[in-house]
């Protein structure tokens, strides 16, 4: 088990370097930044003065392991535009951008383990097939168009639901239900196939020769191993939900992080950019960790 | 009173192309072991499981008469049928490594046919579960509960399967191949832990065996398979003693003193494999390899009786 955490550890370590590297590289890819940020009709001496300002007349390298440095000591700078420190202004926005990413995550598993069950139970029927026709229809289907339609039907239409903000949970359905969307799909066809799977098993004919309830057969021995890769993939899901809540939460005008990396890219805001990168990426790594944890925690086998 | 389990005319196939069993009868009394011999492939496991409702995905049975103690198991829903599984009647198959949910400890598995069946709590039902693994010859029963299947040898998993299928005192035990993975010193303490609870319970066995020593230890009576069809079928003694069909003649002929026969070594080596067997083949299924067929072999074979008891499936005169 230390010994699984440890390498888990150290891979978790490789990525989040890498991810700084890159989020470092591509920032100073787009142009110097110094021009950018001072504007079109800035003079070559305004451009000095904020290069001298914000440090950018130092050698790349320099730059580099002074973001690195005080990123570790979780010292992330200050944005440009909102003069504030960027871990506030990521800390102020974090709350509902994680909302959203477990709303849609959540609404994800209440519709895919069950769909998925009774596909697998239904293997074969027609109510299989149409489960996934409807899998194969979502995943073709893209986000901020689905967000739209919801819109206009559930926001203007029937006035049901809030299009826009962050008064209340309202304002978290819509998105949510988009955001779920995107991984119910997956979700769903990895239910099925771990549940066919785990049904045709001799430990499945075991527990029907134990004369176990259909209930206790279906939930407690065969989906509790078909549940393993689907822990696995909602994790990992749940990573990509909180990278695509950029998309999102323009669409619905959510100020969360995804708005903020919205606007600071706009604005050239480099700083923030770099930094909700590396917060993403970090949060992503820390997920498929726990993803391998539980994974552990549901499959013995893997607790050597 | 009824016999335990009968089976009339059991037939089973799978999908349209294949037919495993045939018009399997037989027939286990309280008390009594019956065991069910023949090379690979010819029906023993299908039949077991057909019996249990428990054939595979795409298989189906078909029989005239399907009964355990006086009740029609034909007529029985999954509900009814779940209520006698592991309970009244249980089952050991012949696949010890991937039987186990691994999931789950030895002492979860075993202990929720008990709960479930005769209500135990689970302090009641632990303790009986650590007392059968003792009694299958595990030492160390408490710390076997707490493990998980992937911690097990064959041997082991294969006992806890024998204990889990012993746990509600079935009156019907159908047992496939139980002892293949046990050393002969433990395969002997099984097999007198099994004979206790048959005196003692009047447990009723269909035993599953390649092992014609542990035949001619244990059955009260055998029945011989070949390509899906019992082909003889007589108590134990006249069995070995005067087989009558040319298949369980060959059989024998392997054997030279029964009871003293190598582990594991094969049942007979009889020149030939078994055919193909599609619905609506017909006569003797093993006139291919049969050094006394003729062409009235290929037509309907009779079942004859050569003694009260003692049927088998051949035109040759007894
Ligand atoms: N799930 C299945 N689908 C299709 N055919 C099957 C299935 N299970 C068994 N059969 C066929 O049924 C026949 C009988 O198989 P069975 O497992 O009963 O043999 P057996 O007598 O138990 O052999 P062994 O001694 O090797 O265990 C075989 O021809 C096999 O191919
Ligand atoms: S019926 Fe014919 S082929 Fe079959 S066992 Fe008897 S003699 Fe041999
Ligand atoms: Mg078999």
């Amino acid at each position: 088990m230390l010994n699984f955490l440890t390498r888990r550890l150290i891979v978790a370590f490789l990525v989040a370097a890498t991810v700084m590297t890159l989020a470092f590289v591509l920032t100073r890819l787009s142009g110097d930044l110094a021009t950018s940020i001072a504007g079109a009709n800035a003079t070559q001496a305004d451009i000095e003065a904020i290069r001298k300002a914000y440090g950018l007349d130092r050698p790349v390298l320099t730059q580099f392991f002074d973001w690195v440095g005080r990123a570790l000591t979780g010292d992330l700078g200050n944005s440009y535009f909102f003069q504030t420190r960027v871990s506030t202004l990521i800390a102020e926005r974090m709350p509902v951008t994680l909302t959203l990413g477990v709303t849609g995550l959540v609404i994800a598993l209440f519709v895919s383990i069950p769909l998925g069950i009774l596909a697998a139970v239904r293997e074969g029927t027609s109510f299989d097939r149409a489960v996934q026709m409807v899998a194969l229809l979502g995943q073709a289907m893209p986000s901020f168009w689905l967000g739209l339609l919801l819109m206009i039907t559930f926001g203007l239409q029937l006035g049901w639901l809030p299009i826009s903000g962050t008064g209340s949970w309202q304002n978290f359905v819509m998105p949510g239900v988009v955001l779920a969307f995107s991984a119910i799909p997956a979700l769903t066809r990895l239910t099925r196939a771990g549940m066919i799977q785990a049904m045709g098993s001799d430990y499945i004919r075991t527990a029907r020769a134990k004369g176990l309830s259909r209930a206790s057969i279906l939930l407690k021995h065969a989906l509790r191993n078909a549940a393993i890769p689907v822990v696995a993939i909602a994790a990992v899901q749940l990573g990509f939900m909180l990278g695509g809540s950029i998309v999102i939460e323009q669409v619905f005008a959510l100020h969360g992080v995804g708005f903020l990396a919205w606007e600071s890219i706009a604005k050239n805001d480099f700083p923030v950019v770099q930094a909700v990168v590396l917060v993403l990426a970090v949060i992503y790594v820390a997920l498929t960790m726990v993803a391998d944890l539980m994974n552990a925690v549901l499959d013995p086998r893997l607790r050597v | 009173m009824s016999a335990l389990l009968e089976v009339e005319q059991l037939e089973v196939g799978f999908g349209s192309r294949t037919s495993a069993v045939r018009g399997t009868s037989l027939t286990v009394e309280r008390g009594e072991t019956h065991c069910l011999v023949g090379e690979s492939g010819c029906g023993k496991s299908v039949t077991a499981l057909a019996i249990m409702n428990l054939l595979a995905r795409g298989g189906y049975r078909r029989a005239r008469r399907l009964s355990f103690q006086g009740n029609d198991l034909l007529k029985l829903d999954d509900r009814g049928m779940a209520r006698l599984r592991g309970n009244a009647m249980a089952m050991i198959f012949q696949e010890p490594m991937t039987s186990l949910n691994p999931a789950y400890t030895v002492g979860s598995q075993m202990t929720e046919v008990l709960r479930r069946h005769k209500g135990a709590s689970q302090r009641a039902a632990t303790d009986r579960a650590a007392d059968l693994l003792a009694r299958v010859g595990i030492t160390a029963p408490g710390l076997r509960l707490g493990q998980f299947p992937h911690q097990l040898s064959g041997g082991l998993r294969q006992r806890v399967m024998i204990a889990m299928a012993l746990m509600c005192d079935p009156q019907l035990l159908i047992a496939d191949e139980p002892t293949t993975a046990l050393d002969v010193t433990v395969q002997a303490q099984i097999l007198r832990l099994l004979a206790e609870l048959q005196r003692d319970l009047g447990l009723g066995m269909l035993l599953i065996t390649h092992d014609l020593g542990i035949v001619a230890r244990v059955a009260t009576r055998v029945s011989v398979m070949y390509a899906g069809e019992v082909v003889e079928s007589a108590a134990t003694a006249q069995l070995f003693a005067d087989p009558k069909h040319p298949y369980t003649q060959g059989l024998l002929r392997c054997v030279p003193v029964p009871g003293k026969q190598r582990q594991d070594e094969p049942l007979g080596s009889i020149p030939g494999t078994v055919p193909r067997i599609d619905p609506g083949f017909e006569g003797c299924g093993f006139r291919e390899r049969c050094t006394f067929a003729d062409a009235s072999c290929a037509h309907a074979v009779p079942q004859q009786t050569a003694a009260p008891g003692h049927d088998y499936l051949c035109r040759l005169a007894p």
